[in-house]
């Protein structure tokens, strides 16, 4: 089964019939969407549905087994420039904990050649309120600190796309806020958002739209304005219990 | 190209910054290779083998053992909390991540070569005389090549559970035919043999430089890209 969401704009995302086989194992079986700008999805599902597999193809990291994916009108695998567009934030930090947090977004900001990029650094670096440790080195952080400094990382270039997998992860309250808010802004300047969480209530607070993923497949997709929330909690556990 | 060299010249540079923070890799190559050096010396016996008979096996073995320590850990950092998926995310080219490593691991092996080649010299009390300059070319050939392949199979190895074991399995093999250039010609250079035999080795090692450089540059990509 797949499922379509209609566009209310010109898309950011467009996935059509999107398979990812791992040797016999199908990892995306049919994903079938699309996004516009300032719209969010919410991917909710069991371990090993395929969350992060789509994430992964979606960020460029990983090539479809066969289905269409453009980015921004570019279609996937389509090199650095559909990568542009791109911010990921992922389970693991990807961050050198030899640098500061300072160096890693600076590093990212010159690999997407932006020009204000001290400016540009220094924001991403004070929204995810960083800017005190940005010079100690990156091994020396909290879980939670790293995980602030990954999404600055994510953010510096402002992207056109945002692939948060499990963003909350780590954080404390304060920088689950200054996340939210990060996410309500770029949502607002017309960014386009896939958030891979187990949180309900959270996923749903910042989506505009809801999938629940099993076996590769979408087995439900909702506009969040029309979803009953203790239906859709079932759905989620059946989901859960099924694997 | 201007762009593929801007992206690789940042990735050296973000390589050596944290190979100069951490030191672990460069202070384990100059020890390996100052050891090396110590037990080949007291192993020698001058009275049977030449200084420019033994000194260019000598140079050539320590060269490429501690090569390996910088190699292993050029892709090692990027495994850290998946770094390499930054950098893969990005919009840059594969082949500029490759050469990127490359160039850091080239100016790993030239720093190790620094110190290496002055302790020869010292210990083994070698006439270099006129020869330092084509000796510098030789060393710098021969680190060309053999960075291009430790990178590639670097990249290969790093995401496997026996990553220290696989690196100079893979790439001791591909290793032998720059070293037996680069040890021939070393030898022909101190043993005072005429310009022209130096130089069909030294053709010889440029050749295998642009076959190594240009292969590996272009297999890179088929390593990440699943």
């Amino acid at each position: 089964m797949s499922s379509t969401i209609s566009p209310s704009g010109v898309p950011i995302v467009e996935v059509a019939e999107l398979t990812r086989a791992f040797g016999a194992r199908q990892a995306l079986a049919g994903v079938t969407f699309s996004l516009a700008p300032g719209e969010c999805l919410a991917l909710f599902g069991p371990n090993g549905a395929g969350k992060t597999t789509l994430l992964r193809v979606l960020a460029g990291l990983l090539r479809p087994t066969s289905g269409n994916v453009r980015i921004s009108g570019v279609r996937l695998p389509g090199g650095a420039p559909a990568r542009s567009g791109v911010g990921l934030i992922s389970h693991q930090t990807m961050l050198y904990e030899a640098l500061s947090p300072r160096e890693n977004v600076s590093f990212a900001a010159r690999l997407y050649r932006i020009r204000d990029a001290k400016s540009r650094v220094e924001d991403s670096l004070r929204r995810m309120s960083m800017l005190e440790r940005a010079d100690a080195p990156v091994r020396s952080l909290s879980r939670g600190m790293q995980q602030r400094v990954s999404i600055a990382r994510a953010m510096v270039h402002g992207p056109q796309l945002v692939l948060a997998d499990e963003p909350y992860s780590g954080l404390d309250d304060s920088g689950a806020r200054a996340l939210t808010a990060l996410l309500g802004e770029l949502r607002s300047a017309g960014t386009a958002t896939i958030v891979v969480t187990h949180n309900l209530i959270e996923g749903l607070s910042l989506a505009t739209h809801a999938a629940v993923m099993q076996r590769g497949r979408f087995v439900r997709y909702d506009s969040v304005d029309r979803i009953d929330a203790s239906s859709y909690a079932t759905t989620y556990r059946e989901a859960v219990a099924g694997g | 190209m201007a762009d593929i060299l801007f992206a690789a010249w940042l990735i050296a540079r973000k390589d050596l910054a944290i190979e100069f923070r951490t030191r672990s890799a460069f202070f384990s190559a100059v020890i390996f290779a100052l050891l090396g050096l110590v037990i080949f010396y007291f192993a020698w016996d001058p009275t049977a083998v030449g200084v420019t008979d033994l000194a260019p096996g000598v140079m050539w073995v320590i060269f490429t053992f501690s090569g390996l320590l910088g190699l292993h850990r050029s892709f090692g950092v990027e495994s850290e909390d998946h770094a390499i998926d930054g950098l893969l995310a990005s919009p840059i080219d594969r082949e500029a991540i490759f050469l990127g490593k490359a160039i850091a691991n080239l100016i790993f092996v030239a720093a190790v070569q620094l110190i290496a080649i002055p302790s020869l010299v010292l210990f083994y009390n070698l006439p270099l005389g006129d020869v330092a300059g084509p000796l510098i070319v030789i060393a710098f050939l021969a680190a060309v090549g053999l960075v291009a392949v430790g990178t590639l199979f670097s990249a290969m190895a790093v995401n496997t559970r026996l990553a220290e074991l696989l690196l100079p399995m893979l790439s001791l093999p591909f290793f032998v035919p720059i070293v037996i250039a680069a040890s021939q010609s070393t030898a022909k250079l101190l043993g005072g043999r005429p310009m022209a035999e130096v130089s069909a080795w030294l053709k010889l090692l440029v050749a295998f430089d642009i076959v190594f450089v240009a292969a590996c540059t272009m297999a890179y990509p088929f390593t990440v890209d699943d």
